[in-house]
């Protein structure tokens, strides 16, 4: 009888397993539901953006305006502007981005890389709307000279054919505006990998005689690489989604044009739907979700690539 | 080209605490000397003030003298990343850079600075370094696969290759064998009996054992107490340090009578 009652735990034991089982239970089913809440909710903007955008692919062509005759023709100008405003934002911040980034975790003494990477991270907490006001009243004042320096001197490179726009607010200066408001993020994510770059490959370059620089170029830059893409990929996303920069900075219509520094700019679908949708009819606005579906899908096939390029570069390490 | 090394009286900070206290000795060229001693002795941060490899570490510095060949590394003209391209070293665990083919690994420290170099040579370079190392016959086949590949001793061979590529003047091993097995050990203490034919090579290592197998000069290093500096107890030749050594605590040590 004794020898039996000692393999089962004595009661105090199995209580307390008991609790610990309970909270592990309510813990695994929380983080389940907040998983899945997330899909429900994106499978949700996704359904409405179908159920509401699929009308407007075939509606009244003067609904399209401009003198479009079908949905292609009319949301086509619109991805350009898009793409185009995101990735000259994306060349303003990247390398800026990457220079801060470094200086904060491999050149600047301690007292002041945390005070830069404070301010950084507080430039993600202005609004963008307070970024749309600074652009498109300072910033766009004080590019002015530039703007028609470009026009002037550089203006056989197309992206400054000009003319120059006399009040400032171009393309250029949104982009300008965009790589800003894309920068913390990028600098964020960038300054967390190279920090974590392990210790034994940044001395395995600095034993060999490497310079300072040489170092990141051998240890950091390459542990690095997947992680600061996957930074890039989020400001990208930041910046293809981003409205109030681009709609309260210049004006624009929907062209494909290279041409930046001009009185109009190509529009971008964000922008466009901001612009139109308070006023527009209900073919509009089931058009303009349609517009809305497709930056959706294009941002998503971003993220897509960008998480299998990542996926590759770790992959080719494991090997 | 091995050289000798002279140290006299250093003495080594971090920030406003003293690790290493008043040490004095002659490494001398084309042999093996090893420190051994208890954990947190100071032969590490030692050994890697003699390549400036311990500024690393924010507020490290030194006094006293570090001469190699006449001059003193310490002198304030002297680039630490000079000396360290004539101070080779090899670490604890094997760290080949990640993103590299074997080929690229063991040519990463001829191709700093930018410095260009025919493939013929390069090919010379790496296949010399790597039968330098022991490694060439395990490995020519796949010189373009990643270094990551290959096993932990080969890796730390690997390693040494690359250090020796670049033709360095002294090496310096931080216990090189602490995280291989023993049949990696034993390539690896191979190679230290062949290398000391070229090269200065100056080795920590725990392994009471692999000192008396690998060296032909020995340093005890130990602590006063806790909290104090560590300091060189005995410097002789190995074996006269394993039979007959100068200091009772040095015998106190080797023999496992610790403390």
């Amino acid at each position: 009888m004794s020898t039996g009652s000692s393999l089962t735990p004595p009661p105090a034991v199995s209580a307390r397993r008991g609790r610990l089982a309970l909270g592990d239970r309510v813990f695994a089913a929380s983080a389940r539901g907040a998983g899945l809440l997330i899909l429900l909710a994106l499978a949700g903007v996704f359904v409405f953006l179908l159920i509401q955008g699929i009308p407007g692919l075939s509606v009244d062509p003067k609904e399209y305006g401009q003198g479009f005759e079908t949905f292609w023709q009319y949301v086509g100008p619109l991805l350009f502007g898009t793409i185009f405003i995101s990735l000259l934002a994306l060349i303003v911040a990247v390398p800026f981005a990457l220079a801060v980034a470094l200086f904060i975790s491999h050149y600047a003494p301690r007292r002041l890389a945390t005070p830069v990477a404070y301010v950084i991270d507080l430039l993600a907490a202005v609004p963008s709307v307070v970024f749309g006001l600074w652009g498109g009243r300072a910033l766009s004042q004080a590019l002015k000279p530039v703007i028609n320096w470009l026009g002037d001197y550089l203006n056989w490179i197309p992206l400054f054919k000009g003319p120059a726009s006399p009040n400032g607010q171009t393309a250029l200066t949104a982009a300008l505006v965009l790589g800003v408001m894309i920068l913390p993020i990028i600098t964020a994510i960038s300054r967390e990998v190279f920090a974590q770059t392990p210790r034994l490959n940044e001395e395995a370059a600095i034993g060999l005689g490497a310079t300072r620089w040489e170092v990141i170029r051998l240890a950091v830059l390459p542990y690095a690489k997947s992680g600061v893409i996957a930074g890039i990929m989020l400001g990208l996303g930041r910046a293809l989604g981003e409205t109030m920069a681009v709609t309260m900075v210049y004006s624009s219509s929907p062209k494909y044009m290279l041409n930046i520094i001009g009185d109009t700019s190509p529009q971008t679908i964000a922008a466009n739907i901001a612009n139109n949708y308070a006023e527009a009819s209900a073919d509009k606005q089931h058009v303009l979700i349609a517009a809305g579906l497709v930056l959706f899908a294009f941002t998503f096939v971003v993220n897509f690539i960008a998480r299998w390029a990542i996926g590759r570069g770790e992959r080719k390490l494991a090997r | 080209m091995a050289k000798s090394i002279d140290v006299q009286d250093l003495d080594i900070f971090y920030g406003d605490f003293k690790a290493v206290e008043g040490v004095s000795m002659t490494i001398k060229a084309k042999s093996v000397t090893a420190f051994i001693g208890p954990s947190g002795c100071g032969k590490s941060t030692f050994l890697r003030s003699l390549n400036r490899m311990h500024e690393v570490i924010p507020g490290a510095r030194v006094e006293g003298k570090v001469m190699v060949d006449g001059m003193s590394l310490y002198d304030p003209i002297v680039d630490p990343v000079e000396v360290r391209r004539r101070i080779g070293m090899v670490f604890q665990r094997p760290n080949p850079f990640p993103t590299m083919s074997i080929y690229e690994n063991v040519l990463a420290g001829n191709r700093l600075n930018n410095k260009r170099m025919p493939k013929s040579e390069a090919d010379d370079v790496v296949e010399k370094s790597l039968r330098g190392a022991n490694l060439w016959n395990e490995v020519k086949d796949r010189l373009g696969k990643p270094g990551m590949g290959l096993s932990g001793g080969q890796q730390q061979r690997l390693c040494i290759a690359r250090a020796i590529a670049v033709e360095p003047e002294v090496l310096l091993m931080d216990e090189p064998c602490s995280a291989l097995d023993p049949i990696s050990t034993a390539a690896v203490e191979d190679l230290i009996h062949d290398l000391k034919s070229s090269y200065t090579i100056v080795i920590v290592t725990h392994n009471m054992q692999q000192a008396a197998r690998v060296s032909d000069d020995t340093g005890f290093f130990n602590l006063k107490a806790a909290g104090k500096p560590g300091h060189l107890v005995e410097f002789n030749p190995t074996k006269q340090m394993f039979t007959n050594p100068d200091s009772p605590d040095t015998e106190a040590y080797i023999s496992g009578r610790f403390g």
